[in-house]
């Protein structure tokens, strides 16, 4: 066993020292005992069946309304001209958001060598696949005559009938279909090590089968990782580009209309930034609980959530940046809808949800800059919360005030969400919780062939030393 | 079948007959496997492999493992990405493929996409697309290429039979040397030892592996099932329906409604009548054939020559008189200059706002016809009526927009201005006409 420091505080920064990036003194044998524990245990901890059935009990709800919607039409929901879209493309953009976080650790750290994003990229990527999974399904749903959903796609067909390319709309598709499917492909590229350690250890027939299944009969071969970590590192260059232009893409929905508040060039990296502050959020949120239930506290250390909360503290004064920039811009346009369109949101109707947004957004996670609000957990599990609310706030306010007052008085109308809007979002929460709650159980929640990567692996390796090889 | 089933049983144990397939060796750290990997390729061993629960730094050095093509491979495939991103949106948004190419079948047929006056291909509006399917090629290329170019999956390995080997995704280390490498022989234990192997074992390999007959029938079976929705489609290709589509949901075909029959209190109504009364002014189809002088200007096939004063509707204008009055006039006035005074002018000269400009900017608008022009001047007044209500040639009618009784108004008015602009002395009361000759 390695010899380091046996300090759960792994927060400081001791100079002439790397702080250790996994704690506990664990050795080789050690972190995969930690990860695999529990999947192989017979039983959960009690949070989890509590989880598991509530988000079972949404997942219903949520059947049950999209049963309810393509029975009876979208008139079931509160939508109405002007405002043709409300929670369905509100809730598809929160949850897209969500999911860059998870591509963020999992790609563009890697790329700078951030080894401490081993601990919780896994399930940062599993985040992600689950958002992206209740992002599509909103634009899947809201399109009226679902039977005819192939429209979206480039399909031969014998009435000659193509999607229009030069929509956003379709780029939308193009993109977020992209997203889920790389983001699917880089994630279960990186379990296949570890399904093979579960395996490998497996007790029971029906879990060897299933594990030895999706491992590939992997055998951690010098020639198979060779190739392997080429397609990982290429895996992550081919990810930035990708997770940037995905929420481009999806600002272009608004950016490339001409609708007051819609119309504006600072949409895209404004939404990305967004993105990820929302997502880093919802990493944090999840791993605040994981970590106690899982007993995962020292692969998934303190430093991990400090480093977390110093991105959610950055991307958040960016995007308190461009909810000014946007004022100020309004103002010196000179274009009087524009101007008008920005006061409606701060003072109209919908004040109340734009100042929600601004001060989750933007006030809230100042308390970051305090190294003491960085490190304690009720506090970051109340600041991620909230930066949650606002982020979804946010989208609601773009997509609502913007839609309900454009420039024609006379077509001005308001919206409210009906009961069915209001459980499909809910649904749509169940959904991710539950599919999160699966992977938690069964699958290995830590990278753990990259975890020992970066162990202090050898005997002769210096204390505290958390840089791997 | 799994490899993962075939890993319980390990050699030693009963089972189908086995041979001697590869050595496999275990080290206890990353360091002594590197190490001895030097030693093993020294040696001249060429089918062989090193085994690490995590990729182990100076590896690849240490077996001479050459920098994989998987790249390439990556590159190739993000370029057909790129590739089929612009034909892709070329052919289906920007050719016109109807035209050009008749041969291709219609259902592969793309045309000019008119959306919104752009142009067909804006390179500027396909990069995402082409991006995204950039992206999304080279990503299948990462990731089956890597799997193809390691042979995986290989759910049967002789490896995965011996139990020590389980440990290879914990904590242990591993090389393995395959019996029919050219170099093996008594030597190869003995260079491993030597190299610091904590400890050498054969891994054996069933010799004859057919898979059980259930699993291929189950495979033919499940085929079998596969191709029933292929075959469903087909054939819907090639029927034809008589019936009309089966509609799940009825309430398009079924709606709720108030009835008037049923005596349905109405709530979208103040009265709260289902059946609703005559909008005002309401004309039934029988008032145009009983009084087609006031309604058509027509007196048999005629053009009236008459204002109809008889009529209830035209009296009210002229404030309950019977025949053209100065409030009538003023009615016709007020009229024309809403309705007709942008074209024609104030005087009906011809010249109104519309025209000067269309004229000016050589639009290409006909002009409209002066009222005083010798032909309009012999028209009756039911030819006027007419031209209000149905339009003549390149002027639009204006029925819909002007109720019947105030076209009437408004062709006494027309009247007038051409009486105006036509009038001679003798038109001036006798009276007047003294003060207007004499000189200044
Ligand atoms: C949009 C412009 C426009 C408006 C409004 C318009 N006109 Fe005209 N009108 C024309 C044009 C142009 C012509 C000549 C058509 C041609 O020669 O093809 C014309 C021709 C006429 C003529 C001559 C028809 C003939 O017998 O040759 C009369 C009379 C006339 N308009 C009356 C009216 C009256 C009365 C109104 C108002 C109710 C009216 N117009 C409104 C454009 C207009």
């Amino acid at each position: 066993m390695a010899s380091i420091v046996h300090d759960r505080d792994n927060t400081l920064e001791r100079p002439g020292q790397r702080a250790p990036l996994v704690t506990g003194g664990h050795d080789l044998h050690g972190v995969t005992e930690v990860v695999c524990r529990v999947a192989e245990s017979r039983t959960a901890p009690a949070a989890w069946y509590l989880t598991m059935g509530v988000s079972a009990a949404l997942l219903a709800a949520l059947g049950a309304m999209i049963g309810y919607l393509f029975f009876e039409g979208v008139g079931v929901w509160g939508l109405n001209n002007p405002v043709g879209w409300g929670f369905d493309i509100t809730n598809f953009v929160f949850w897209v958001g969500i999911g860059h976080a998870g591509t963020l650790i999992s790609a563009i750290l890697y790329l700078f060598r951030q080894k401490w994003r081993t601990g919780i990229n896994r399930f940062a990527e599993a985040m992600t696949i689950f958002a992206v999974m209740c992002a599509g399904l909103f634009p899947g749903i809201h399109i009226g005559r679902v039977w005819l959903a192939f429209y979206l796609f480039p399909l031969p067909n014998q009435m000659a009938m193509w999607p229009n390319f030069r929509s956003p709309l379709l780029w939308d598709v193009f993109a977020v279909g992209t997203y889920f499917t790389v983001s699917l492909l880089f994630w279960y590229m990186g379990l296949i090590p570890d399904l093979a350690t579960l395996r490998d250890r497996a007790k029971s027939k029906l879990s060897a089968f299933l594990y030895g299944l999706f491992s590939m009969g992997w055998t951690g071969s010098a020639r198979h990782w060779h190739r392997y970590e080429r397609a990982y590192l290429i895996l992550a260059a081919l990810s930035t580009p990708l997770v940037l232009s995905v929420h481009s893409v999806v600002s272009f929905d608004f950016a490339t209309s001409v609708l007051p508040g819609w119309h504006t060039t600072i949409f895209p990296p404004y939404f990305v930034a967004g993105a990820i502050f929302s997502g880093f959020a919802m990493v944090v949120m999840l791993a605040i609980p994981c970590r106690a239930l899982f007993g995962l506290k020292d692969l998934i250390t303190l430093r991990h959530l400090d480093n977390m909360n110093k991105v959610i503290l950055a991307t958040g004064l960016m995007v308190g940046y461009a909810y000014t920039t946007e004022f100020f811009v309004a103002w010196y346009s000179g274009s009087a809808w524009e101007l008008f369109a920005f006061k409606a949101r701060a003072m109209g109707p919908w004040w109340w949800s734009y100042w929600i947004m601004f001060s989750c957004n933007v006030f809230v996670p100042q308390i970051f800059w305090f190294r003491w609000a960085r490190t304690n957990i009720p506090v970051m599990l109340v600041v991620s919360m909230l930066v949650n609310v606002g982020m979804w706030f946010e989208r609601f306010v773009i997509i609502v005030t913007s839609l309900s007052t454009d420039f024609l008085p006379s077509a001005w109308d308001t919206y409210w969400p009906t009961w069915v809007e209001a459980w499909t979002m809910a649904g749509s929460f169940g959904l991710f919780f539950f599919m999160f709650g699966l992977f938690c159980k069964f699958l290995p929640m830590v990278a753990i062939s990259e975890v020992k990567a970066v162990l202090p692996h050898d005997a002769h390796a210096p204390a505290a030393g958390g840089h791997g090889h | 079948m799994s490899a993962s089933t075939v890993t319980k049983k390990s050699a030693a144990t009963a089972g189908p007959a086995t041979a001697p397939h590869s050595l496999v060796a275990e080290f206890a750290s990353a360091d002594a496997l590197v190490r001895a990997c030097e030693q093993v390729r020294n040696a001249g061993y060429t089918r062989w492999d090193a085994h690490s629960p995590y990729p182990v730094h100076g590896i690849d050095r240490a077996i001479g493992i050459r920098a994989t093509r998987l790249p390439v491979l990556i590159f190739l495939c993000g370029a057909t990405g790129t590739t089929i991103g612009i034909l892709l949106q070329w052919w289906t948004n920007a050719v016109n493929a109807g035209v050009e190419f008749p041969w291709v079948p219609t259902f592969l047929q793309g045309y000019n996409f008119i959306i919104s006056g752009k142009p067909y291909w804006s390179f500027p509006a396909n990069i995402p697309v082409i991006f995204e399917l950039t992206i999304l090629l080279s990503a299948f290329g990462a990731f089956f290429g890597m799997l193809a170019l390691n042979g995986l999956p290989q759910h049967y390995n002789p490896l995965l039979r011996v139990d020590r080997f389980r440990r290879v995704t914990d904590d242990r280390f591993f090389i393995s040397i395959a019996m029919d490498d050219p170099k093996y022989g008594s030597a190869t234990r003995r260079l491993l030892e030597g190299a610091g192997a904590a400890a050498v074992e054969v891994a054996d390999d069933v010799k004859e592996s057919a898979p059980p007959r259930w699993f291929l029938r189950a495979h033919v079976i499940l085929a079998c099932f596969l191709l029933i929705p292929l075959a469903v489609i087909a054939y819907m290709r090639v029927d034809k329906q008589t019936q009309p589509r089966i509609h799940i949901v009825q309430d398009m075909d079924n709606q709720e409604r108030y009835t008037a029959g049923k005596q349905m209190a109405n709530p979208v109504f103040a009265d709260g009548r289902s059946a609703r009364p005559k909008v005002a002014g309401t004309l039934a189809r029988e008032d145009f054939t009983q009084d087609p002088h006031y309604f058509q200007g027509r007196i048999g096939d005629q053009w009236a020559v008459g204002i109809p004063m008889y009529h209830p509707e035209l009296q009210k204008l002229a404030g309950g008189a019977a025949e053209v009055n100065e409030q009538l006039m003023r009615r016709g006035r007020d009229r024309y200059a809403i309705f007709c005074s942008h074209c024609h002018g104030l005087d009906g000269a011809g010249v109104g706002r519309v025209a000067t400009y269309t004229t000016e900017r050589e639009i290409g608008f006909v002009p409209p016809k002066s009222y005083v022009d010798p032909d309009v001047l012999v028209r009756p007044v039911g030819h006027l009526f007419n031209t209000i209500t149905n339009g003549i040639r390149t002027m639009a009618p204006h029925g819909d927009q002007i109720p019947v009784a105030d076209r009437w108004a408004i062709v006494a008015y027309v009247k007038a201005l051409q009486r105006a602009q036509t009038a001679t002395l003798e038109d001036v009361p006798t009276d007047e006409r003294s003060r207007m000759t004499q000189p200044k």
